[in-house]
This record gives structure tokens, C-alpha cells and sequence, in this order.
């Protein structure tokens, strides 16, 4: 799945930051997942702590941080909350929706010893 | 392994039907390593409003954890797919600078992309150079079969991997070396799901819908069809045998992506390739004007002022 080249993503730039900031082990990680991104937050979870191992972040604690999707609707010209593709405008209940946030897959922050 | 980038072997294989992985270096045409990417930057992309953002929950960013001395918190803030963004747009100035029309063709299994880009080849002639990149897990068959059809094709073979990205691409790039004012296919592997999240450097992604497969598959597979700027509905010469709603699929598909174009074709009978082929058309010809006035930009912004004309000097 494609989380596995999304995770090993992630541990790229934990290990770039643990040699430019010179630390040896991560404590944890925070990672911002958005509701319409292409992330599945649990098969990201599985993945990274399969790629973590031996690394210096093995046994980090994984935080994913849910951010909210958002789309602009043509029909009432307004910005609205969508948690899902497929779910229609909580207004009109139409569809002429066009993504504007919660696409994100981000690595935040992490705590390093 | 690749002694310039590092990557192993776990990055694919590639075949040009001539030589090895290890051209793959040698030309360095389209795929340069001068330009690495900037891992420190933020992205542009996805910072657009958040509509609730803040309910569901914005990180504190301590500088230190408390009671634990030997701790620190790191901001990094950096998006997951920051280097294969890198590689595609690295990709997409070459592409562009070279006036190639590049694609990004996706399906499901099965669906007929590799039909289609035969037909599709044979129709064009020699109106616009056309050159493919392959993507499977294993095999060149897809890459043979481009070949016999006149086209020159390279074949990247992803193992377990199931998505082409933008690095291997790259490489593949450079092995092909495409030619100037033509139309580059990618025939990604056949998945509509894992491909969507991985930008290549293509002008579109072109999604390819049989008409075997049920009308709600737009539904289904939203990031996919929402990403793609046209919709192939391939094998209609098959619709007399099947029940088969076409309105409700295109209103499946609108419903995903109101902007999305829409053509019904048929490799086997040549329906509706005539609409594909202008569609092609009309691209492959604005990436050429495109291409040309930037160089003309460019050569004229190289002209010394005085030999400008019209100066006091020329």
C-alpha cells in the first residue's frame, strides 16, 4: 500500500533532522493527517512502525493529528466543512464542491532526546 | 545503486529493450542532480484555510518537555511528500522546456490503457512524437507491445512497489530521452488508489474508466477521479452487451470533479479516438507555444542593450 512509501517518506526527514540537529532517538513523533488527504491515519500508523524499526525513531510514539477538510460550494458561494469525498454540501446538499483544505500530510514536530 | 542519488534497487528496475538500469546515469538529459531538494522549506500547498483547524487540535510547540531535561521538541513542519514534489516539478520544468505534453495515465487493471496507447500511437502517425514510460510490477510486456507499435518506450518495474513516483520517472526520463514537441505517456501501474497521492511531473492525470466496470467507480475511488483532468470511457463498443448507464456515470463523475472532460472511446473499433486525438492535440500544441515563447523571452532578455533594436546603438 502506498502508506509504507509515505512512511518511509517520513522517516527520511526524522533521520535528515536527527543529523542536522544531532540527536540519537526519538520520543515522538506528530504528524498532521487531513481528513481528505490520501492517508489512511491507521495504515500510516502499521507502516511506520514497521519502517521505524532500528532507526532512531523506533518505539517513538506516533500522534496523528486530524485536520478538518474544506471545500468552497459553487452552488451557495460559501465555504463549508467536508469530512469526506463523496459527502454532499451540508446547506444545499448539492455537489459543485471544490476542495479547498484538509489534503495535508505533514510530519509537525517531534520530541528528541 | 545509483552512485548519484543513492537509490537502490528497491527504487525499480528499468528496461529500454536496449540496455540497463545502469544507462539510466549516463545520459542525465532530463534528470539532473544538481537541483536537490530544499527539505527545509514548507510547502505552499495544503496551507490554504483550514475550516476548523483549530478544533481539531494545533500542536504546542514547547521548547523543552517539561520535567524532562534531556528532551526537546523540533518543529519540523515539513509535507510527507516534500522530495517527490521536488522530483515532479523538477520533472514538469523539464518537460516543459523541451515542449513535451506529458500524461499521467491511470486505471484500474485491466481497463486498457496499453490498448488504447497502441491505438492511440498508430492514429497519430506522424503528427506528434509520441514516447511512453511503462509502469508495472513485473514484466515488460506493456514496454513490447508500445515497440512493436512504433513507439520508443521504457519500462519501470515497481516489484511490490504500487505507484510510479517522480524520482523513478526521472530516471526513466533520462533513459528515454523523448524528443522535443511531443507527447510523453506515462502508463502508470494499473490502481486507482495508491497513484492518486503521487505527482510525476505529468501536464494532466488522465483516468481511464471501462465501461465493464460499473458506473459508481467515480464514487468509489474519489481522490483518483477528483485529481484527473479527463475522463476515458474505454471499450464502448462494448455497451450493446451490458447495462451499462452511461448518463449516470458521467453524473458520477461530475459529481467527484464538476470540471471533469469526459470522451467515450473504443481502441478496438476507433470510436472516439478522433475526439481523443484533438484533445491530445490541442495540448501537445499549447506546450509547444508555450515552450517557444519562453525561449524567445529568453533569447532576447541575452541580447546586450546596445545591439537592442532601436537603441541609440544598434
Amino acid at each position: 500500500m502506498h502508506e509504507m512509501a509515505l512512511a518511509e517518506e517520513v522517516l527520511q526527514i526524522v533521520e535528515d533532522a536527527a543529523r542536522r540537529e544531532g540527536f540519537r532517538r526519538v520520543r515522538a513523533l506528530w504528524l498532521e493527517i487531513g481528513q481528505l488527504s490520501s492517508v489512511e491515519p491507521e495504515a500510516m500508523r502499521f507502516c511506520f512502525e514497521a519502517v521505524a524499526r532500528d532507526s532512531v525513531a523506533d518505539g517513538a510514539r506516533l500522534e496523528i493529528v486530524a485536520a478538518a477538510g474544506s471545500a468552497w460550494c459553487n452552488e451557495c458561494s460559501a465555504p463549508v466543512a467536508l469530512a469526506r469525498f463523496g459527502d454532499a454540501c451540508p446547506y444545499c446538499g448539492g455537489y459543485r464542491l471544490r476542495v479547498t483544505g484538509g489534503t495535508q500530510m505533514r510530519v509537525q514536530q517531534l520530541e528528541a532526546e | 545503486m545509483c552512485s548519484t542519488c543513492g537509490c537502490g534497487s528497491g527504487e525499480g528496475t528499468f528496461e529500454d529493450g536496449a540496455h540497463d538500469h545502469a544507462r539510466a546515469h549516463e545520459t542525465g538529459a532530463l534528470h539532473s542532480h544538481g537541483h536537490e531538494p530544499a527539505l527545509a522549506h514548507t510547502s505552499a500547498q495544503g496551507h490554504a484555510s483550514d475550516v476548523h483547524g483549530a478544533e481539531y487540535g494545533s500542536v504546542p510547540a514547547h521548547a523543552h518537555a517539561p520535567g524532562l531535561d534531556s528532551a526537546r521538541m523540533l518543529r519540523i513542519e515539513q509535507d510527507i511528500l516534500a522530495k517527490n514534489d521536488a522530483y515532479a516539478a523538477h520533472n514538469r520544468t523539464a518537460l516543459g522546456e523541451r515542449g513535451i505534453f506529458a500524461l499521467n495515465l491511470v486505471s484500474a487493471p485491466g481497463a486498457g490503457k496499453t490498448a488504447l496507447l497502441v491505438k492511440t500511437i498508430q492514429a497519430l502517425g506522424e503528427g506528434y512524437p509520441i514516447s511512453v514510460i511503462e509502469g508495472d510490477q513485473q514484466t515488460s510486456h506493456d514496454a513490447e507491445r508500445i515497440r512493436a507499435s512504433g513507439a520508443r518506450a521504457v519500462q519501470i518495474n515497481t516489484g511490490k512497489g504500487c505507484h510510479l513516483d517522480a524520482h523513478m520517472v526521472g530516471h526513466a526520463l533520462a533513459q528515454l530521452d523523448p524528443p522535443q514537441n511531443g507527447i510523453l505517456m506515462i502508463e502508470n501501474v494499473g490502481n486507482l488508489v495508491c497513484p492518486a497521492a503521487f505527482d510525476l511531473g505529468e501536464a494532466h492525470k488522465v483516468v481511464l474508466l471501462s465501461v465493464t466496470e460499473g458506473e459508481d467507480k467515480p464514487l468509489k475511488y474519489p481522490d483518483m477521479f477528483r485529481r484527473a483532468s479527463l475522463m476515458l470511457l474505454s471499450k464502448i463498443d462494448l455497451l450493446p452487451h451490458l447495462n451499462f448507464d452511461l448518463g449516470l456515470c458521467v453524473d458520477n463523475a461530475h459529481r467527484t470533479n464538476p470540471d471533469l472532460a469526459v470522451i467515450g472511446v473504443s481502441a478496438l473499433t476507433g470510436e472516439g479516438m478522433a475526439e481523443w486525438l484533438a484533445w491530445l492535440g490541442r495540448g501537445a500544441d499549447a506546450m509547444r507555444a508555450t515552450a517557444c515563447a519562453t525561449a524567445r523571452v529568453e533569447r532576447s532578455a541575452a541580447v546586450p542593450p546596445s545591439l537592442a533594436r532601436g537603441s541609440p546603438g544598434g
